[in-house]
């Protein structure tokens, strides 16, 4: 037994706790490390030191971390959700953990009356209201169906789905079509400009887009390599969730041949190109189930503590982990800081919403800031804050992601996989990135800003994770 | 471009368009949020003229009345009177230029776990981890040393049993070593981590289960003139039955494989029967003689077994530094009250004074019929571990804070009980920079107030920051007898008794 070459030669010291130690070893000339170690942030000693010593833990993290960086992302088609997901009438899903109505914030109550209008089950608020509060209407996460949304993330039957699959596992992730900015459903409004673009996207851009994305295929073209225009967005300025920028023209770019080439009216065309060109998160919806991917390729691994799934549906964030399988962990949203557009304020801002926390989750977002400085400004920080959250999150997460590279960090990959009990110990939270809706049903977006978790969500898991490594 | 300024009650207000200019989203919104801060401004919205911004500003009835184009930016201010909206825009001007002045780099994000801190370091320089957050926690900072590949020293104290033990296999699995908990001394490659001495490099390797037991071996070998390789500090319960010396074996195995380590002496407090019979069988399969300084009622002493590895690598043997001390008569009938800060050391004094004398009772007795409890100050034969984990929650190592055992010297000075004060004072780094400092007054006080004989065991080197010579000095001028052996120091506290074993 060598212990690592423990005995070869004077050894650097890493150092927790009392500092009269390593002053005496600073005396002697040794090469000491100080750790800033502080009492965990959360979380029963006994659970910690059980998770801690859960010969599982590391191996199955590994495992997790490995499977999520080894899943891809390619584009293989376009299909209305009821295809797709067996989505059927009256059936709507929506960001974040399970919710009822009566529950719902004023975006989430906005977005699900406006897809009742726009399904027809409806003809006016009040109709929709009274479907909703009866439960004429199922109500349903997205994540329970592979699918993803930002913000409301309200999907019903009609609503045409960007297909994704993992090449690695085959696993298939799905979400909607980005409608833009300002008001929009996923951000509560519901107004006849909603509806009419709504229709606009089921009529015209779902499948033009669905022609395209075939055609190509058909056409002997490999499907769109969705994980290589994320990573090359890093690139760009892009963090792939409040910024979207240069990862949408590439999207135009790469779509644009197989658009015109779809034999739609050249004045379809050109309205799809326009659309597409002229909004900056029209990524944001490819990079979500590619992400979603990924985390649905590590779920379901015992002894695992990282998480799978970051969601908001308005009222609580939940969050899932690769040990706990399906189960959620929910608490109370919190409400993001940050830049208001117009006059909206603070006291207009609806609490935390959407699925595109799984960007954060995926580690890039919030933990690629660094990526994208732009973002930072969001709460008055500057170019350098970019860089410390990025640092930080690397001290939340189990590896880095070579696909992923920040250039400003010596493209270092960004920090992925994070590990509940990396979460308990810092006491540092994970931080998202995130548009703001509005509190008030109808009004649509009002800001962009970033937010933290509710601390809540993690004691929960910390505990259930726990719980399952004693009874293992 | 030139401001309009369409009159609307008692506000001032001005829609301009400016082209060739252009800020990105947040800029600007950064912008409206500082004109918006501005006394007497009730609305703004500095945004490019695109058709969201354009809804925007009208709803807020700043909406430009000619035509734009998304490559202008607008600037829409409302304020109470012109003034106000003249310096407003202005400011608008100025925050559009600002630079923002860069704070220099990140500031460092410092490392909150061990993993993150090991996780920095080349993975091939030799790495230790040193853990002494309190006992319940230390688990995990432990288990990341672990997981990293590297060997770990746990000083804390309060560890659960169940966690050194998971621990340990975790590590022998893993191939590194798990030292402590509880027992906080090593010295690794000539690094003194710790609890320990500075002593000289040499053939010796130590593995103790136990820190003031190791400090004593290794200082007295290094008044013999003889060094040590590295001191393997195992933990004061590795050789209990719950862990099973997990951690003695895996450091032999290592000093075994070492090729500065020629010699191995294995220091002990008492273990369990079962664990040193596998030990011992352990040992014999090494290429490395290995000698056993295990403490028992067979083989109460230190220094004698000092003694013998010296022998074995036929060493004459030294006589051990000591003062004598003021030449006091014996007092008999007198009792011995055993002050200690080493538990090893007490150990020791039990098991050497402990057949003269009877019963001697202690917190940490050799017999569960001579258990104190918690009354330090009880009459008859006594020897305290001030460094027992029960006297130190909340509270510093006694070889770093001394205030107890001050305490308890000032109520055996205030007692009429005749007795033989024993202490053990114990040097090196991590210890008290000048422990006699604050023990030679108190004692000084104590005998002027009684007649109180005072024995010193002083464990240290002369390479020590405190310096062997000079606190022995400082003690003796207290009146004290000192001796570099405990056990030579505890013989002569029997003598003093009348009581000479």
């Amino acid at each position: 037994m060598t212990l690592g070459n423990l005995l070869s030669g004077p050894p650097v010291i890493v150092a927790a706790g009392v500092d009269v130690f390593s002053e005496a070893l600073r005396a002697q000339g040794a090469d000491v490390h100080d750790v800033d170690w502080r009492p965990p942030g959360f979380g029963d000693p006994a659970d910690l030191a059980a998770l801690a010593l859960d010969a599982r833990r590391a191996s199955a993290n590994r495992t997790a971390v490995e499977r999520l960086m080894a899943a891809g992302s390619v584009l293989v088609d376009v299909r209305p959700a009821r295809e797709v997901i067996g989505l059927t009438d009256r059936t709507l899903l929506h960001s974040g953990p399970p919710l009822e109505w009566e529950n719902a914030s004023g975006p989430m109550r906005g977005a699900l009356v406006g897809a009742c209008l726009f399904e027809g089950w409806a003809a006016d608020v009040e109709e929709a209201e009274i479907l909703l509060s009866t439960g004429a209407v199922t109500l349903e996460p997205c994540h329970h169906h592979r699918t993803v949304g930002p913000m409301a993330g309200v999907t019903s039957p009609s609503m045409w789905m960007w297909c994704l699959e993992d090449p690695v596992t085959g696993g298939q992730a799905f979400c909607n079509l980005n409608e833009g900015l300002g008001k929009v459903l996923r951000m509560g409004a519901f107004n006849e400009e909603v509806q009419t673009r709504l229709r606009w996207m089921r009529d015209v851009l779902g499948p033009v887009l669905s022609q395209a994305v075939r055609g190509s295929i058909d056409a002997g073209n490999d499907p769109l390599d969705v994980k290589a225009v994320l990573a090359q967005m890093l690139q760009m300025g892009d963090e792939g969730h409040n910024r979207n920028r240069a990862g949408s023209l590439m999207a135009l770019r790469e779509l644009s041949p197989s658009i015109v080439a779809s034999g739609a009216p050249s004045s379809d065309i050109a309205d799809v190109l326009r659309f597409i060109g002229g909004n900056e998160h029209f990524f944001l919806n490819l990079g979500m189930p590619t992400a979603k991917l990924a985390l649905d390729a590590a779920r379901g691994i015992p002894g695992s503590t990282m998480l799978t799934v970051m969601s908001r549906n308005g009222t609580e964030f939940g969050i899932q982990t690769a040990g706990t399988g399906d189960r959620w962990f929910t608490g109370p949203a919190n409400t993001p800081v940050g830049l208001f557009l117009g006059d909206y304020g603070p006291d207009d801002a609806n609490p935390d919403i959407g699925d595109s926390a799984i960007m954060e989750t995926y580690g890039i977002g919030g933990f690629a800031m660094a990526a994208a400085p732009a973002i930072v400004r969001f709460v008055g920080g500057t170019v350098p804050d970019a860089l410390a959250t990025t640092e930080r999150m690397y001290q939340l997460t189990l590896a880095e992601n070579p696909a992923m590279a920040i250039p400003i960090m010596g493209f270092r990959g960004s920090p992925t996989g994070i590990d509940v009990l990396k979460v308990a110990r810092t006491g540092w939270l994970p931080q998202i990135n995130t548009g703001m809706a509005g509190r008030v049903a109808g009004t649509g977006q009002v800001g962009a800003g970033l937010v933290q978790p509710p601390q809540a969500c993690f004691e929960q898991a910390l505990a259930a994770l726990a719980e399952e490594a004693r009874t293992a | 471009m030139s401001p309009s300024a369409p009159s609307g009650g008692d506000a001032a207000v001005s829609v301009q368009l400016r082209s060739g200019v252009y800020a990105d989203s947040v800029k600007l919104m950064q912008v409206s949020r500082r004109i918006g801060a501005r006394e007497g401004v009730s609305a703004v919205l500095v945004a490019m003229a695109t058709p969201l911004n354009l809804e925007l500003a009208a709803g807020m009835g700043l909406a430009p009345e000619e035509q734009t184009s998304p490559e202008q930016l607008l600037i829409a201010v409302r304020a109470v009177d012109d003034e106000t909206l003249a310096d407003a825009l202005a400011d608008v001007d100025a925050a559009l230029v600002e630079r923002e002045r860069s704070t220099g780099t990140a500031a460092a994000i410092p490392h909150r776990t061990i993993g993150a801190g090991l996780d920095e370091l080349s993975p091939e320089a030799p790495a230790l981890a040193i853990v002494s957050v309190p006992g319940q926690h230390a688990v995990a900072e432990a288990a990341d040393a672990i997981a990293a590949g590297r060997s770990v020293l746990v000083f804390s104290d309060g560890v659960p049993v169940e966690h050194e033990v998971a621990l340990k296999r975790a590590a022998r699995n893993a191939g590194v070593l798990v030292m402590g908990p509880d027992c906080g001394t090593a010295i690794v490659s000539g690094v003194a981590l710790g609890f320990a001495n500075v002593v000289r490099p040499g053939p010796v390797g130590l593995v103790a289960a136990s820190g003031t037991g190791a400090q004593q071996v290794s200082c007295l070998l290094d008044m013999a003139g003889v060094g040590v390789s590295h001191v393997l500090g195992v933990g004061g319960r590795d050789l209990k039955e719950e862990v099973g010396g997990l951690a003695t074996l895996d450091a032999l195995a290592a000093l075994d494989a070492d090729p500065a380590t020629e010699r191995v002496l294995l220091v002990s407090k008492p273990p369990a029967p079962s664990v040193a019979a596998a030990v011992t069988d352990a040992a014999a399969q090494l290429s490395v003689p290995v000698r056993s300084a295990v403490l028992s009622p067979e083989s109460p002493d230190l220094t004698a077994a000092v003694e013998a590895l010296l022998a074995d690598m036929g060493l004459d043997v030294p006589v051990w530094p000591s003062r004598p001390g003021p030449a006091e008569a014996a007092v008999p009938g007198a009792v011995l009250k055993g002050l200690y800060s080493g538990g090893t050391l007490a150990d020791e004094a039990m098991l050497v004074a402990g057949p003269a004398l009877g019963g001697i009772r202690s917190n940490i007795p050799l017999r569960p019929e001579l258990d104190l409890g918690t009354d330090l100050s009880a009459s008859g034969h006594l020897v305290i571990d001030f460094g027992d984990d029960a006297l130190t929650v909340g509270r510093a190592h006694p070889m770093i804070d001394p205030t107890l055992r001050l305490e308890a010297i000032e109520a055996l000075a205030a007692s009429d009980e005749p007795a033989v004060l024993l202490l053990d004072v114990v040097l090196g780094y991590g210890a008290d920079p000048d422990p006699a400092a604050a023990l030679a007054p108190a004692l000084t006080a104590a005998r002027a107030r009684r007649s109180l004989p005072v024995v010193v065991a002083l464990i240290g080197t002369e390479g020590d920051p405190q310096g062997w010579s000079g606190q022995a000095d400082a003690l003796a001028a207290a009146g004290c007898a000192v001796f570099s052996s405990n056990a030579a120091a505890t013989r002569y506290a029997l003598d003093l008794l009348g009581a000479s074993a």
